[in-house]
């Protein structure tokens, strides 16, 4: 049996504000919520939902005869829950079938590959433990943000652990190769190569619906066709799209729907194909070729390179004022700046960059909400030079307090000996984090005012009612603010995370009640 | 092809963009073997002249016993009224045009009338009587050629054409690179807007250098949208003089704003935009340069802001200062209200200038690179003068690709479409 591989990429960026210089310094916030939420409604409404309805119909239908892949890149995941949760809950189902595979990538669907590698390899860890925190199956297969590879990509990848990875069928790499075969890394032989079929995947996710190409309307029988068409040797069609295709960029009236909805009941009763996850094919194909590739490939346009996202006078800028801040960036606990950082390096931003449409077609203006790429890197450029300030502030203030974040261990011991110090010369009444609630409302005000927002936050996730309610009420305006932003992000902090913040918490107390 | 084309300045006797827009056209014209004769209310003599008939209306005589005079005089005469109209007022002129006022030296003994008339080719208070006499003379020029089209050039020179094309019959086609709404805001002159309006009616075709402009055409002139086709504009190669040698004495980087200080060209929202960057960042020296109606305005709003040490005013530059200008800036602004193209960008991105334009304005249509904003949204002006200022990415892709930009943007291009359109008028008449 040969394989058909359908895998969908679901990726959504924080889109930036309108972000003027003279917020530089002033506002911290940099995302266009109400677009954001406006378009997560919109796609979850078109695509999303309906798309994952119709899939979970599909596996019900066919059992384990229909399967597919996705990735879900760690921005989208945070906005699905923050707009329109129902969406994670139909992907949860569909990971329950067990027919669904979930792909690893980076966090914020970033260019880290490219930009700084413990960067890389910190956000595909987290991007891992978030699928298997929410999906509850931790990724086997690796696929980097638009399938950009390269050998020295490919060897971080394998040293991570990861046996195989998705990447485009690029013809420059491929020469008179086909792509119907797993091939393996030149550099690390050990690490299977799986690439897209780049004609099959864009006569779905980009002819569809185009009227003066010769094969429209394109059929579930025609499409079955052209499976059967291909060499009887070669073993596996990878179709990846993005999982917008579904209803978004083919809206409904298209057909999109109806023709994938009939397409597993056509492969699997008029051809020899079967449907496998990426991880399935890893499990049972063996490489016939090593292939070479010096330089980045990505599934983007007729280049298949990176030109997309960097290589102009603006994108080299902004990357490189970005990635110069990896060093400092390690270096500090704090959860805003460390969501910012993820925020920002999302590959979108320098998309929006790019000026090879000024020459050649319009396809990309529907993907980007500048005009042009000058105001997308102004913008971008003025957001990065606050971020820039914020975190030299950060370093250059006293660190007492602003310990909290995953994985800075170092730095909170450091700091809390600090504070430890502090508190051995004198011998106070303490209190538990408990007791807070005997305190007086002043108190907590006063109490509150010592410490970060984000300390009490983490503090109070899974705290008492009475507690928290007692804690809110007597934050200030803007505290209450990021207290409400940071809700979503409690999932990832372990309970730990918590206990040491509290125990923080109760420290000061033990300060102010002297 | 042959074609009478009635301008009212030509270089190097300008006051504004028509002169040389039209000198532009005719060299353009010239190298795609077009003839033409091209008829000014008053030749200096030093004007240049390869490759067409340059015809001066000061030195036609005519004969008013002849009836067709008379009877093309009973239609026009309605252009007599409001001789102190001051319409589209070039910068030299301005300052000019006030002391003539108030001394009130209106002996003139000359009557439209007269065999010879002394046209002064400018925009004075004389005006409408220089357009009505410059039509007489159109009719007598009209049939003592030999031409196929007839072009005239802004509201000017449309009665003219219009004459002409009674007497001789052949196409008209007029050229819009300014209207009365551009000029004058809401408070439009009606005699100007009528003999647009007419100008525009009675042409065969109209041509406008920007959709912006066709649009107005359309709208407030009625006139149908198949008749108006857009030519956009083009700027000659340079002839400047070589400004590498300037010296730049401040450390600060410069931005500036150059053009008539006038309601149309948006002074104030550069002044506003300025004080919000100079804020954030002291380092920036502003200029404005020209003169205008506003100028004192804008002198007391600077005040005002406590931005004078950061804000200078150089009054009207020319020639050569306008170079030195250039090449002294870090960024040019253009923040027009209503432009129907507008040149000088195209001139500061040829020094290597990154320009800040109006959407507002007729050259964002065929700008790539160079930023655009609403002409009221001061923080988007602000925001992309810092950014220009700021960070280095920016203005290298401004330096690698406008000047390849604007050397695209030639008058041979913009003659090949001229042409076309004459064909084009050429087969209506059929």
């Amino acid at each position: 049996m040969r394989s058909i591989c359908l895998y969908f990429q679901v990726h959504q960026p924080f889109r930036l504000r309108t972000y003027r210089f003279f917020n530089i310094g002033d506002d911290h916030h940099y995302y266009d919520d109400y677009q954001n939420r406006q378009i997560i409604k919109r796609v979850a409404e078109k695509c999303y939902l309906p798309a994952n309805k119709m899939m979970l119909d599909l596996i019900k239908e066919f059992g384990t005869a229909f399967k597919i892949s996705f990735s879900i890149s760690g921005t989208a995941i945070e906005q699905l829950q923050q707009y329109a949760p129902e969406v994670i809950k139909g992907f949860r189902q569909l990971a329950d079938t067990g027919c669904v595979e979930f792909l690893a990538e980076t966090y914020s669907h970033s260019l880290a590959s490219l930009g700084n590698r413990e960067e890389f390899v910190k956000q595909v860890k987290r991007h891992s433990d978030t699928i298997e925190f929410i999906f509850g199956q931790r990724p086997k297969i690796f696929r980097n943000s638009e399938l950009i590879y390269s050998d020295g990509i490919g060897e971080m990848v394998e040293e991570m652990g990861f046996t195989c990875l998705l990447t485009e069928g690029a013809k420059h790499i491929l020469g008179w190769k086909s792509p119907n075969y797993m091939y393996c890394s030149a550099r690390t032989p050990k690490l299977k190569l799986l690439l897209r079929n780049f004609r099959l995947s864009d006569d779905i996710a980009f002819r569809f619906s185009t009227h003066s190409w010769p094969e429209w309307p394109l059929t579930t029988e025609k499409f079955t066709g052209w499976l059967n068409g291909i060499e009887s040797r070669e073993e596996v069609v990878n179709v990846f799209i993005d999982y917008e295709t579904l209803g978004e960029r083919q809206w409904k009236e298209t057909g999109i729907f109806d023709f994938f909805a009939a397409l597993p009941k056509a492969v699997l009763s008029n051809s020899n194909f079967q449907f496998s996850t990426p991880a399935d094919l890893a499990d049972v194909l063996q490489p016939v070729a090593q292939l070479h590739v010096p330089h980045p490939i990505s599934w983007a346009d007729e280049e298949r390179d990176l030109t997309s996202w960097l290589g102009n006078e603006l994108q080299d800028e902004a990357f490189s004022k970005l990635y110069s801040l990896s060093e400092k960036i390690r270096n500090i606990v704090d959860p805003s700046i460390e969501r910012d950082w993820q925020y920002l390096q999302t590959a979108d931003h320098f998309y929006y960059m790019c000026t090879k449409w000024f020459s050649d077609g319009t396809v990309h203006k529907y993907f980007n909400p500048y005009p042009s790429p000058y105001e997308a890197f102004i913008n971008y450029m003025n957001v990065i030079s606050d971020f820039t300030l914020r975190v030299d502030e950060f370093l250059q203030k006293p660190q007492v307090v602003k310990v909290i974040g995953v994985n800075k261990e170092n730095a909170r011991k450091k700091v809390v000996k600090k504070t430890q110090v502090k508190n051995s010369e004198n011998a106070l009444k303490s209190l538990t984090f408990n007791e807070i609630i005997t305190l007086a409302d002043n108190k907590i005000k006063q109490v509150l005012k010592g410490i970060d927002i984000e300390i009490v936050t983490v503090a109070l996730k899974g705290a008492r009612k009475d507690i928290r309610e007692k804690i809110e009420k007597n934050l200030g305006k803007r505290s209450l603010k990021t207290y409400n932003e940071m809700q979503p992000l409690l999932k990832s902090i372990s309970t730990t995370e918590v206990k040491k913040s509290r125990s923080l918490i109760e420290k000061q107390i033990k300060l102010l009640t002297k | 092809m042959k074609v009478l084309m009635f301008g009212w300045e030509f270089p190097p006797h300008i006051t504004g963009g028509l002169g040389t827009a039209c000198f532009g056209l005719v060299k353009g014209l010239g190298k795609q073997s077009v003839d033409v004769i091209f008829v000014v209310p008053r030749a200096f003599g030093d004007e240049a002249k390869e490759g067409f008939r340059l015809v001066n209306a000061s030195d036609m005589v005519l004969d008013f016993s002849n009836s067709i005079y008379q009877e093309h005089w009973n239609r026009i005469k309605f252009m007599e009224i409001g001789s102190n109209l001051i319409p589209y007022v070039g910068p030299e002129d301005f300052e000019k045009m006030i002391q003539e006022d108030t001394m009130k030296l209106s002996t003139e003994t000359q009557s439209v009338f007269s065999a010879r008339y002394q046209f002064s080719g400018k925009y004075g208070h004389k005006l409408m009587e220089e357009v009505s006499r410059y039509a007489i003379v159109a009719s007598v020029i009209a049939q003592q050629n030999n031409y196929d089209v007839i072009h005239a050039h802004d509201w000017l020179t449309y009665a003219a054409g219009i004459a002409a094309k009674k007497i001789s019959g052949k196409p008209l086609v007029v050229h819009v690179h300014a209207t009365e709404f551009d000029r004058s805001g809401e408070n439009v002159n009606q005699t100007v807007y009528e003999l647009e309006r007419q100008g525009m009616e009675e042409a065969d075709l109209v041509i406008t250098v920007s959709h912006l402009t066709r649009q107005i055409v359309i709208e407030r002139y009625g006139i149908h949208p198949d008749k108006v086709i857009t030519v956009h504009n083009a700027v000659e190669p340079p002839d400047h003089p070589d400004t590498s040698e300037v010296k730049r004495h401040l450390k600060e980087k410069v931005v500036t704003f150059l053009g008539r200080v006038t309601f149309q060209k948006g002074p104030d929202y550069f002044i506003e935009a300025a004080n919000k960057v100079l804020k954030k960042d002291p380092n920036v020296r502003f200029v404005m340069a020209g003169s205008g109606d506003l100028l004192n305005k804008m002198i007391k709003r600077a005040a005002q802001l406590h931005i004078g040490t950061k804000f200078h005013f150089t009054g009207f530059l020319s020639g050569t200062e306008v170079d030195t200008m250039f090449a002294l800036s870090d960024v040019y602004v253009m923040p027009s209200v209503s432009e129907p193209f507008g040149i000088s960008p195209l001139e500061a991105m040829r020094s290597n200038v990154p320009v800040v334009i109006s959407k507002q304005s007729g050259v964002s249509e065929v700008l790539k690179h160079a930023l655009k904003v609403d002409f009221w949204d001061i923080d988007a002006l602000a925001d992309a003068i810092y950014g220009l200022l700021h960070y280095e990415g920016l203005k290298k892709m401004f330096i690698k690709y406008g000047k390849e930009e604007v050397d695209n943007l030639k008058w041979d291009n913009a003659a090949a479409k001229v042409l076309e359109v004459y064909q084009q008028a050429l087969n209506l008449k059929q």
